[in-house]
């Protein structure tokens, strides 16, 4: 299955590596990195690349890309969502997974690698078990274990691997016992110009931050649980029950994680929250060209709707932006092309919008078409 | 500082070895002083010396052997995960001196007490495969043994050990088969995928085809209407259900729950499962969980598009229901957007195609040049497919000459050009204006294509034609390579329908092309005039090739059919690497067809038919309350049955009924856990909004948690846990202490942190016995099973208690 890893930053330098079998040589990456030069951004570069005697198999996550070697068949999607899996464990272990952390915390992402997979096969991914094995850094524990020489590696065995419930350890004890639930929905919506909606749909996770003491065995019903066009869930939910009842029954992990994701597809109706009015043309005469867009609330039942943020992608020929905004702040990075707005929250009475002209590259061939823009 | 004494000095130098090793610079000169470190007491130190050992063992064999016996010794450790971590280090380790021991270790490993050993066990059993083919007979009978373990942790690994030494033999499935589907929800996340991949293939080779008796309906499948073809395979269902093997519904039926599983790769494994193996009115079930893997990462999209776009070329309908989910963002990557494409265009039909092309027509004005291009092949694409509207879509195309951008251009001459070869009558405004663009257009394709249209339908424009070669031939000299081509082929074609205005025309351009850099321009050129002016050569009137020149030069010619190029690669199964990359990779499994006949169905009936085939139902049956239960006793695991999770009172009591005498205690525990569940199981009310473009969190909901109840829940457990005689562990943790904040839970508090198991390893500390423990409970507790409750029928095994 996995060969070996190798984690590379963004200038190209492989700064880390992993075998499970035998040593492959880190030139198998020159291969990786004649495709990224070929591709314009990171993301264009193809997650699966075939290599005379290796498939490299990459994922690009916090602008590193972990390339896995593998020499056999294998199903691409298992070890990109081992990747991604590996990834989300750096990040739960490091509040965040940066080259730096990662160079800084080589111990323990070597030891977790070394956790994660046997021979190339996955063995323990699930974070609890994980955590019992490896005790994640922290900063009173790194004091304490130069004071007493203690190690980070935990001496007993992992309960939860053998248990009968693999995402759970025994033994969980809280003084204050408490579930969180964070609900979070994303409506994806593609709008075109006279501003009707071709699609939306509604993507929805709900996150957890569990703390109870022993073997909790939570059951969550939903009001209409016919909404929902599609779900997935975190393994601990019975799926039977479900079937049957619509019903989420489950033992949870302890800590934080992801009980499910539903889908409310194209089918139902979605409404849009804001609406955006948009006038926008690049020329090449003159001054250049003009922007003047307009946010505004659209079927909110009430509530303010907070935090938003437009982005534009720019195309290539536009050199800077001179912009007034009367509520919030934007920024154009003249590398990407990219103008962002965050406007914050939406008055009613006074409607966030922001005008300006925008100066082109002359001699640059003319822009077609307006550029997208995304809301979020 | 690996030679002192202290812990923390070696652990510091070990760390900075490790360091070395995880950047990838050579500290193999270090391994005589690291590897005196294997015996040290720290775990930590030991770790880390594990992982450089198994780095360079290789290099340095015979230091390497100097560890080995310290590997043998923790093997009989009586800390199963020193046993585990022993193991995997001694099997990684490639020195071929080592063999028999670790043969020897994995055959004691394979038949230890504790799962997690005999995981690791599986693991190791393909290290030593590769490590020393010979040892192939050996590993398959451990491997036999591992594949009968019923243990979740283990059949995973088992079967991923099974794919990579022998996966040729398909007979050591067989009595697994069942145990396989059945613990098959179960199983960990990666353990699925291998196991459903499996099943795949032993699927093709033991079932017959199911959709054998519509053959004929292939054709049914291309029928334009989604509704259609629901009526005709409801009716097909009738006819047909009865002949599909009870085994093969019975996989089916068991991987179709894990479509909702949150790993992509599971959810493709279980979509090219049913692809390949389900009745043809079965495998739109699985489209829907493939849509959602769009939202995934990048990478998990790639993957999971690439094999729609290789479904939905032969099954069309399947996905026609979520032809928006393939429109694209302008935030998705250029090989997503192609990808999505070429989806739309594969989707699109009489009805559809109305939406498909207002689509394109807005991605025509993007800023992504390779995609740009692709909109317009693909309007092309839809063009040629569906007969109604190419004359709209050519239209368009033709609009899109006057655009500004060069690219856009020369893709839509390319791409008019094929479609005119599917109709060439009447559209001679669009070649006329084709012409007029040889001036303007610089791209070489695009230039070609015009000055090949030309010549093709010369007779329809012949005044112009002759002037575009004029043009032609005094620019000859500085085009490209293709255009040159081009250029003669032209000026031949016109020299013999028009030879009056041309032929010096025609003898120029050939004479340039003589003397051409190229020598494919020069050989065509030599070649051409040969035909066309055989006179240069001999003399002596045409000869017989320059009579047919006319039939050479202007036969017609067949239109180009563009088709997707996913359609080769039905051949390899979907979702695998080899499909992916449209090669067959290294190691790749072929598909074997269905069977003609099925073979013997009765090779997965297991000898002790009544015991397995009951157990199976047995442990998915046990869920929650038994969860529960299991708590309650110690070791001695009694596996009393219970009905289904939904489970009613009536059934209760006859499964009650049947229990023996000893258990009556259970039963009454049994009870009122249930009754605790059923009236104190606490339900949070979530108010289900559509639309909410922020995060907003809930918390603590729920606080409304009745006190009482859980008090007297718990009290009951209690005295509950006392009477039991042999409760080895005080199980009542008083949860009393912590009322103000009750979580949603049932009778829970009560139970010992401990679970069974636990005890039981506990107790294995102490005497480390090999004694082959099993507890049968061990499997599928909590994902039940897709076996309606009907089947499982209470049984009771009091024999299998330990």
């Amino acid at each position: 299955m996995i060969h070996s890893l190798f984690i590379i930053n963004p200038s190209g330098d492989v700064f880390m590596e992993k075998h499970w079998k035998s040593v492959i040589s880190r030139s198998v990456c020159d291969y990786f990195f004649d495709h990224q030069r070929k591709a314009s951004s990171p993301e264009d570069i193809p997650p699966v690349i075939a290599t005379p005697h290796h498939y490299l198999i990459s994922v690009y996550r916090s602008s590193m890309f972990f390339v896995a070697v593998c020499t056999t068949e294998v199903a691409p999607l298992f070890v990109v969502e081992f990747l991604h899996r590996v990834v989300d464990t750096f990040e739960d272990y490091f509040s965040e997974c940066t080259e730096s952390i990662i160079k800084e915390h080589y111990v323990v992402v070597y030891e977790l690698l070394d956790e994660m997979l046997d021979n190339g096969f996955p063995l323990a991914t699930e974070s609890n078990i994980l955590k019992e094995l490896i005790k994640p850094p922290n900063i009173l524990r790194t004091i304490a274990n130069t004071v007493t020489g203690k190690s980070n590696v935990s001496s007993t065995l992992p309960s939860g691997q053998l248990s009968n419930i693999p995402w759970r350890r025994t033994g969980v004890k809280y003084t204050n016992n408490e579930a969180y639930f964070d609900m979070i929905e994303e409506v994806d919506a593609i709008i075109d110009k006279s501003g009707s909606t071709v699609c939306a749909e509604i993507q929805g996770y709900i996150d957890c931050c569990i703390k109870l003491s022993g073997m909790p065995d939570l059951s969550l019903s939903f009001v209409n649980p016919r909404l929902f066009d599609d779900v997935s869930f975190h393994p601990c939910v019975r799926f039977k029950r479900w079937e049957s009842e619509r019903v989420l029954s489950f033992i949870p992990p302890d800590g934080n994680f992801r009980l499910m994701s539903y889908h409310i597809g194209s089918q139902s109706i979605v409404a849009i929250p804001v609406y955006v009015r948009h006038s926008l043309c690049l020329r090449e005469s003159g001054s250049g060209g003009r922007l003047d867009i307009t946010l505004g609330p659209k079927q909110t039942l009430g509530r303010t709707i907070e935090n938003v943020v437009l982005e534009i992608p720019m195309p290539k020929s536009v050199l800077n932006c001179g912009l007034v905004t009367n509520q919030g702040k934007y920024t154009f990075d003249p590398v990407s092309k990219l103008l962002v707005w965050e406007v914050g929250r939406i008055d009613v009475t006074k409607l966030p919008n922001i005008r300006g002209t925008i100066s082109l590259q002359s001699g640059s061939p003319p822009v077609e078409a307006n550029p997208s823009i995304n809301v979020s | 500082m690996l030679d002192s004494n202290k812990d923390n000095l070696k652990l510091e130098a070990m760390k900075r070895i490790i360091g070395m090793v995880a950047k990838g610079r050579e500290a193999s000169d270090l391994f005589p002083a690291v590897v005196k470190n294997v015996v040290s007491k720290n775990i930590e130190v030991k770790k880390l010396v594990y992982v450089y050992l198994v780095r360079y063992a290789e290099e340095q064999q015979d230091l390497a052997l100097l560890s080995i016996s310290t590997f043998q010794r923790a093997l009989k450790d009586p800390n199963q995960l020193i046993r585990a971590s022993a193991l995997r280090v001694l099997s990684s380790i490639r020195v071929t001196m080592i063999v028999p021991i670790v043969m020897l270790a994995i055959k004691d490993a394979a038949a230890d007490m504790s799962p997690y050993v005999r995981k690791t066990a599986a693991h190791a059993i393909p290290k030593l495969y590769s490590l020393d083919q010979d040892q192939k007979e050996e590993l398959i009978q451990v491997l036999e043994k591992l594949l009968y373990d019923k243990t979740t942790l283990v059949v995973g690994s088992a079967v991923m050990a099974f794919e990579e030494v022998c996966p040729e033999r398909i007979d050591l499935i067989h009595k697994n088969f069942r145990k396989l589907c059945s613990l098959l929800v179960d199983v960990d996340e990666w353990g699925q995928v291998v196991i459903i991949n499996m099943l795949t293939r032993y699927a093709r080779s033991q079932f017959t085809d199911p959709n054998l008796q519509d053959v004929d309906e292939d054709e049914e499948s291309k029928r334009p209407f989604y509704e259609d073809e629901n009526e005709v395979d409801e009716e097909q269902q009738e006819k047909r259900a009865p002949t599909l093997d009870p085994d093969h519904r019975l996989l089916l039926r068991s991987a179709k729950p894990l479509l909702q599983s949150r790993n992509a790769a599971v959810v493709l494994s279980v979509a090219q499962l049913y692809h390949h193996t389900a009745p043809r009115s079965e495998v739109h079930q699985v489209a829907k969980a493939m849509i959602r893997l769009l939202r995934s990462h990048r990478e998990v999209q790639d993957i999971v598009l690439t094999s729609i776009a290789a479904t939905a070329t032969r099954r069309k309908v399947m996905f026609e229901p979520f032809l928006k989910s393939f429109f694209v963002r302008s935030s998705d990557a250029t090989h997503i957007k192609l990808l999505k494409l070429e989806i739309l265009t594969s989707l699109a039909t009489e009805s559809s195609v109305g939406i498909i092309l207002r689509e394109l027509q807005t991605y025509v004005a993007a800023h992504d040049p390779p995609f740009v291009a692709a909109a317009i092949q693909a309007i092309g694409r839809c063009a040629s497919n569906i007969k109604e509207v190419t004359d709209t879509c050519l239209n368009g195309l033709v609009s899109l000459l006057s655009n500004k951008d060069q690219a856009v251009v020369a893709e839509s001459v390319v791409v008019i050009k094929k479609l005119l070869q599917t109709q060439p009558s009447a559209h001679r405004e669009i070649i006329i204006q084709m012409a007029k663009l040889v001036d303007s257009v610089t791209v070489p394709q695009a230039r070609a294509s015009i000055l090949w249209l030309l010549g093709e339908y010369s007779e329809r424009v012949p005044k112009i034609a002759p002037d575009v070669l004029r043009k032609m031939a005094k620019t000859f000299t500085s085009e490209e390579d293709i255009v040159k081509l081009q250029v003669m082929t032209l000026a031949v074609k016109l020299c013999l329908t028009n030879p009056k205005q041309t032929k010096l025309l025609c003898q120029y351009v050939l004479q340039l092309a003589k003397y051409d850099q190229n020598y494919d321009l020069r050989d065509r050129a030599r070649f051409l005039r040969h035909i066309i002016f055989p006179a240069d050569a001999e003399s002596g009137g045409p000869t017989r090739l320059s009579k047919q020149a006319k039939k050479i030069f202007l036969a017609p010619k067949p239109a180009p059919v563009p088709e997707s190029h996913f359609k080769d690669r039905e051949q390899f199964q979907l979702g695998s690497l080899s499909h992916y990359i449209n090669t067959k990779a290294n190691g790749y499994q072929e598909l074997p067809p269905f069977p003609l006949e099925a073979p013997d169905p009765k090779a997965r009936d297991v000898e002790t038919e009544p015991q397995v085939m009951e157990q199976a139902p047995l442990f998915t049956a046990k869920k929650v309350s038994s969860k529960k239960d299991s708590k309650f006793y110690s070791d001695t695991e009694s596996p009393e049955d219970e009905s289904e999770e939904d489970e009613n009172s009536s059934d209760e009591d006859d499964d009650d009924d049947e229990e023996e005498e000893d258990s009556s205690s259970d039963k009454d525990e049994e009870e009122d856990d249930n009754e605790d569940e059923e009236s104190s199981g606490l339900e949070e009310k979530l108010p289900k909004k559509v639309v909410k473009s922020n995060a907003k969190p809930k918390s603590d909901e729920e606080e409304e948690e009745d006190e009482s109840d859980e008090d007297d829940s718990s009290s009951e457990s209690v005295s509950d846990s006392d009477s039991e005689d042999e409760s080895s562990e005080p199980s009542s943790v008083p949860k009393k202490q912590t009322r103000n904040a009750k979580p949603a839970k049932e009778s829970t508090p009560v139970v010992k942190p401990k679970s069974n198991l636990d005890l039981l390893l506990d107790l294995d500390d102490v005497s480390p016995a090999f004694t082959p423990i099993m507890t049968p409970s061990l499997g599928g507790f909590l994902t039940p099973m897709s076996t309606p409750s009907s089947q499982v029928k209470t049984q009771l095994f009091p024999d299998i208690q330990v």
